[in-house]
């Protein structure tokens, strides 16, 4: 009796403890996008809410692909695809290149320092991310710390347009993903046997051949895994571009955003989310998967 | 060899510039009596008065300060759910599901999160007539949505270096799951629950794109007000309340840090003198 009652409430136990996740899950993370399918099929109208239904009062299946068309016919759209994929794809190798050298120095620090440094790297990414990018405004305005600087040392006489331009853009993504990229190189050179490296030593290797033969193939996991952690968040990044791009800062989740709120052309929005749904984030996850769904 | 290692750390000392040099110059203008920032007009706390004085301010960061609590205990009860489920059960039915479903909010650009959950409150009105209007409760709801998932992939690694056999030998001599549940495995993953919660509260607190979308005509939170304030630029109040949130994270974690940093530092002297003491 007893035991069956225990075996039974395991049961119970069980089932609570995956379907609570689960069900909050399908309801507010998974059926949203059949939502937001259905209504980048549905035609504009101004009205609470502004869009068609799919069945109308006669029953009958009211479906466009205008929206897809849009999206595919409008130079400005792919202008914004492409503007997102480039910017955030070099702006992750900027990362890779100015964060491994760090990476670097922090695994080979000796303990307790090197808890130190490690916390230094996560401080930033603990305070408010639009502030940060508000500080970066401080330093690149015309009247900011940068031209200040610059023109009291005399090196420039008029101030330079430092933001509201893709340079001021690089910049933001770089500093606001930057601890993105070092933790997980750190996690991987961390866990490097030094034995490996004086062995190649010992051998006579040169240093840059033992960092280009055993220190860097080693590494490959910890690069692959930043550049992801770069790459997605910054392409469909909507703060940096709006607060430190120009008007012809051409990015994805600005056009999104400007879409919904300005234009307020929901079923346009949907569409264009949709696309960056199959185009970037599907194939991304996808590749994680192949690779064992590894996270850091 | 020297030589490299002399750049590799003029290199990892300029980051830390890039890193901090920002935010000091922000914290530094905080008190500068001169609303131009290139001009040092004098030790000021004017700002500061300026910002106590603002209602508007006060009462966003009053609303984004209570859901981003909500946000974080809800967060940390699913994301405990789903961590231990994915950890300790094995297999069971719907468990892809699940790992996917934790996993994908954390690849999704925000403007996607965003546009889907307010689509679906505006078509969960129009067919059950809930929510009534948004504001702080769809706010929450969209919160605890993204953040369970960080409190989940915590729980997950932190369950699986956890030794299973105290649970089961509590479950063998027939402990109630709920049991067994409240005394072993939840102080068990303590650490990881808190992490998970502190981390909720943060990414709450700062979340501005996500909270914009599903947020209705009154709900300001603190970063939607500041993000309305600093597209129009430069706004010395806004200032002084970057300073003091970051006075309070920087104490936050140094308290943290520092404790890690003496734990670190005291295993690293016993292991020296046990490898004195063994010769």
């Amino acid at each position: 009796m007893s035991r069956s009652q225990g075996v039974n409430g395991q049961r119970l136990f069980r089932a609570v403890t995956s379907g609570l996740p689960t069900l909050w899950l399908c309801v507010f993370f998974l059926a949203p996008f059949a939502l937001v399918l259905k209504i980048s099929l549905a035609d504009p109208v101004i009205g609470q809410p502004p869009f068609t239904p799919l069945i109308d009062a006669t029953g009958s299946l009211h479906l466009t692909f205008d929206n897809y068309r849009l999206v595919f016919g409008d130079s400005l759209f792919l202008a914004s695809y492409l503007g997102s994929l480039r910017i955030a794809a070099l702006a992750s190798l900027i990362c890779l290149l100015v964060g491994y050298p760090m990476a670097y120095a922090i695994a080979r620090t000796p303990q307790p320092w090197r808890t130190l440094l490690l916390l230094l790297v996560m401080l930033p990414f603990w305070s408010s991310f639009l502030l940060r990018i508000y500080a970066w405004m401080g330093m690149l305005s015309t009247h900011g710390a940068f031209n200040t600087a610059l023109l009291t040392l005399g090196w420039i006489e008029r101030p330079l347009a430092l933001m509201y331009n893709d340079f001021a853009v690089y910049l933001g993504i770089v500093y606001t993903y930057l601890p993105f990229m070092v933790l997980p190189l750190y996690a991987v050179l961390e866990k490097q046997d030094p034995d490996l490296r004086e062995a190649a030593e010992d051998l006579g290797a040169t240093p840059w051949r033992v960092f280009m033969d055993i220190t860097l193939p080693l590494s490959l996991p910890g690069i692959i895994a930043g550049l992801m952690l770069v790459f997605i968040p910054a392409v469909g990044e909507y703060v940096i571009p709006t607060l430190l791009g120009g008007l012809d800062t051409r990015m994805i989740g600005r056009a999104l955003f400007d879409e919904f709120f300005v234009n307020r052309d929901w079923p346009l929005a949907s569409a264009v989310a949709t696309v960056l749904l199959l185009v970037v984030v599907l194939p991304v996850m996808i590749f994680q998967r192949g690779r064992g769904g590894a996270h850091p | 060899m020297k030589g490299r290692g002399l750049a590799v750390y003029t290199w990892l000392a300029l980051g830390y510039l890039f890193f901090y040099l920002p935010i000091i110059l922000l914290v530094a203008n905080s008190f500068n009596a001169s609303r131009i920032g290139s001009h040092w007009g004098g030790f000021s706390l004017h700002w500061y008065r300026q910002l106590f004085a603002d209602e508007q301010i006060l009462h966003s960061a009053w609303l984004s300060v209570q859901i981003a609590f909500f946000s974080a205990c809800g967060a940390t009860v699913l994301g405990g759910f789903a961590g231990l489920a994915l950890g300790r059960m094995g297999k069971f039915r719907g468990r892809t599901a699940l790992a996917g479903m934790v996993a994908a909010p954390l690849v999704m650009p925000e403007v996607i999160t965003g546009l889907s959950l307010l689509l679906l409150f505006v078509s969960m009105r129009a067919v059950f007539g809930w929510p009534h209007a948004r504001g702080a409760l769809t706010i929450t709801i969209a919160h605890i949505t993204f953040c369970l998932a960080y409190v989940a992939v915590v729980v997950q690694s932190r369950v699986a270096t956890m030794d299973a056999s105290l649970e089961e030998a509590a479950m063998d001599l027939g402990g109630r799951p709920f049991r067994v549940l409240l005394d072993i495995t939840i102080p068990g993953i303590a650490p990881a629950l808190l992490s998970g919660w502190l981390l909720s509260f943060t990414l709450s607190l700062d979340d501005l794109v996500i909270s914009s979308f599903v947020s209705g005509p009154g709900a300001n939170t603190l970063p939607m007000l500041i993000f309305s304030k600093v597209k129009l630029g430069i706004t010395p109040d806004i200032n002084a309340l970057a300073a003091l949130i970051i006075g309070v994270v920087t104490l936050g974690v140094s308290v943290a840090g520092g404790w890690m940093f003496a734990q670190q530092r005291q295993a690293l002297v016993l292991q020296r003198q046990q490898r004195t003491e063994r010769p």
